[in-house]
């Protein structure tokens, strides 16, 4: 994995963390380390565990082994109210018989606050997250959006020193989510506390995140920074799962080289035997003088800014993705030859 | 009305109409001879008369209603005390577990009422399981009389209507979803925080459902204290029990019985706002 030492202490260390349903292997002997105000999200598809990961470190279920380190002390003992973290649930869990602005207070009356104090914090919360129009209405009076602030208001109102978001942004459209990803990463340099967010979209995880890690079946696959994850993808999954990503097999020869289907890329050093090559659409040029790869174009998707162009080739069943400036390719008709130059630098390739 | 909106009353008429047939009719009629006058033989003059109602305010009568409604006060509260744990176990339990559990909660209901209310008889008497029992267990005092006292009462009325109250109970703990109590949990409440500002005011809705459910059987029941209470315990049920058949006093009987029908509407009508409140249909959102 990919987890530099870093000269700080981290705000919390998971060490070898596991848990079992019966058969279920939701979590499998994870070890992450979150390092102090950062953005860290947690990315897999569902049913991975990340939920399960996430309810242990808040207290709701109890690991099967493992170690949970925060600001150095083992959290394992202690109940969820007695843990200096907050969980957002995916549901939000928002009160349904109490006002907003008493769903904020609960948690601070919970720490048996000054009344005035309460009521400080709570105004101060809701007029961050642009709630305070809404302190007299119940949870059911809100739109989805609204009840989404309110849950995260919630939490920081308690000032926990890590923040556990699971899933906040999944059950909002995807404008509003957009939007939503930016605020969150605003209000989490604003508060300046942890974030650890779960989400299934890596898109999302890309956008906010300083560092993410990659779960599969409870393993973590991968850990880094998004560029990191995108660029070098540790193997064959993360690969396909973190943006686009097509895939030519083929096998490497004993002298360094990748061969296709009328294709051959140098892999200096690479071990012989068969293997996938991996390459990002944008990393495939298109030559328009002929040279490279013969293919002949299947779809193009115009996306305002880019194009991309489907490209069947001979060495590979599905057609390459292939994504350039809208501009340069928009008198390509379907079914026309097209060549394309993959750069050997961008690819990665993935021993079968 | 559009057609669309119209189709689920149609849905209910036949339901509708056998409840207005053999239900709201007859209760009416008899209900209306509350203002006629009683015949000298018994039966109905039907000469118009407010001297029923009179006669249900008196002392005598308005105390053994009032008394009624206290015992029907204080089962329904023992049934919700013994209820409220029950179902919040049952709730807790595996999910394949739970269907089995209801169904022994609910167990005693598929035996015929007179024969469970006579069951307590055999437990109680002074010959009975649980004086035997105290003997066996050394004690050689007098026999305990547990029969035929208010006790008594309470003990079979609660023991009657327990599965009731643990069955709405449990149904609204169990649509009740559990993050919310996890999210009082993460909020810093404890346990008993957590029960009181969360779970009970949620589930206030079936608490209040059993809770006047019990309360409006009990304070009408004439079996259970007749066979428990023996002759020297009445309940307001009894006397309009007597008043029909014994006395022959249809028009006091049916004064009787509106006072109690009032009582038990009245009853259900807040109950149904507390609900409709709980699970929020009230309109008007204030911004
Ligand atoms: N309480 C539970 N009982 C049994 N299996 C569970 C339970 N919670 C989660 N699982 C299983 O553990 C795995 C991981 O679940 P979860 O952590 O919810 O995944 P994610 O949040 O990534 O979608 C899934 O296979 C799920 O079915
Ligand atoms: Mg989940």
């Amino acid at each position: 994995m990919n987890q530099e030492p870093t000269a700080q202490e981290p705000i919390l260390r998971i060490d070898g963390l596991s848990k079992s349903f019966g058969p279920v292997r939701a979590v499998d002997n994870v070890s992450l380390d979150i390092q102090r105000n950062e953005f860290f999200a947690l990315l897999g598809p569902s049913g991975c565990g990340k939920t399960t990961l996430l309810r242990m470190l808040a207290g709701f279920e109890t690991p099967g082994s493992g170690r949970i380190l925060l600001d150095g002390t083992d959290i394992a003992p202690l109940s969820p109210e007695k843990r200096p973290l907050n969980l957002m649930f995916q549901s939000y869990a928002l009160f349904p018989h109490m006002t907003i602005r008493k769903n904020l207070s609960y948690g601070l009356e919970m720490e048996r606050l000054a009344k005035t104090e309460i009521n400080h914090r709570v105004d101060e919360i809701m007029a961050v997250t642009d709630l305070t129009p809404f302190a007299e209405r119940k949870p059911e009076q809100l739109s989805g959006g609204q009840k989404q602030r309110v849950a995260l208001a919630r939490s920081l109102i308690k000032r926990p020193k890590v923040l556990l978001l699971d899933e906040p942004l999944g059950a909002l459209d995807k404008k509003l989510r957009e939007r939503m990803q930016l605020e969150l990463k605003r209000l989490q340099h604003e508060v300046g506390i942890t974030f650890i967010i779960v989400t299934h979209d890596q898109e999302e995880a890309l956008v906010m995140a300083d560092r993410m890690a990659i779960l599969k079946d409870g393993r973590l696959l991968q850990c880094g920074a998004p560029e990191e994850i995108y660029e070098h993808p540790a193997d064959r999954f993360v690969a396909n799962f973190i943006g686009v990503m097509n895939f030519i097999s083929g096998v490497v020869t004993p002298n360094g080289s990748f061969e296709a289907d009328g294709l051959s890329v140098p892999m200096p050093g690479a071990a012989a035997g068969p293997a996938t090559l991996a390459i990002r659409p944008e990393s495939i040029a298109v030559s328009m003088n002929g040279g490279g790869i013969a293919g002949s174009l299947v779809d193009a998707a115009y996306h305002g800014l880019d194009r991309v162009l489907h490209v069947k080739i001979a060495a590979c069943e599905t057609p390459l993705q292939v994504r350039v400036p809208a501009h340069t390719s928009a008198d390509l008709g379907i079914g026309s030859p097209i060549h394309l130059g993959i750069d050997p630098d961008r690819c990665r390739l993935f021993p079968d | 009305m559009s057609f669309q909106a119209s189709r689920p009353n149609l849905l209910a008429a036949p339901a509708v109409a056998w409840l207005l047939v053999f239900m709201v009719l007859p209760c009416l009629l008899i209900l209306s001879y509350a203002f006629f006058e009683r015949g000298t033989w018994g039966g109905v003059v039907y000469d118009f008369t407010l001297e029923n109602f009179q006669r249900v305010v008196d002392p005598l009568y308005a105390k053994i209603f009032l008394n009624s409604a206290r015992i029907a006060g204080l089962v329904t509260l023992i049934a919700i005390l013994i209820a409220y744990p029950a179902a919040y176990a049952i709730n807790r339990a595996p999910k394949h577990r739970q269907a089995m559990l209801l169904f022994f909660a609910v167990l005693p209901f598929w035996s015929n009422y007179l024969i469970r209310t006579y069951a307590w008889i055999v437990l109680l008497n002074r010959e009975g399981l649980l004086n035997n029992l105290l003997r066996m267990a050394g004690y050689d005092g007098e026999p305990l009389s547990l029969l035929y006292s208010e006790g008594a009462v309470i003990v079979g009325l609660v023991y009657n209507y327990l599965p009731f109250v643990i069955l709405a109970i449990y149904s609204t703990l169990s649509r009740l979803n559990p993050e919310l109590m996890e999210a009082s949990r993460d909020l810093g409440g404890g346990p008993v925080s957590t029960f009181l500002r969360v779970t009970l005011p949620l589930t206030m809705s079936g608490v209040a459902a059993g809770g006047v459910f019990v309360f409006v059987l009990s304070i009408g029941n004439f079996v259970t204290p007749a066979l428990l209470g023996g002759g020297r315990f009445q309940m307001i049920g009894n006397v309009v029990y007597d008043q029909f058949l014994t006395a022959n006093d249809w028009p006091f009987g049916a004064a009787l019985g509106m006072v109690l029908i009032a009582t038990m509407i009245i009853l259900l009508f807040l109950q149904g706002r507390a609900t409709a409140h709980a699970s929020g249909e009230r309109a008007g959102a204030p911004s």
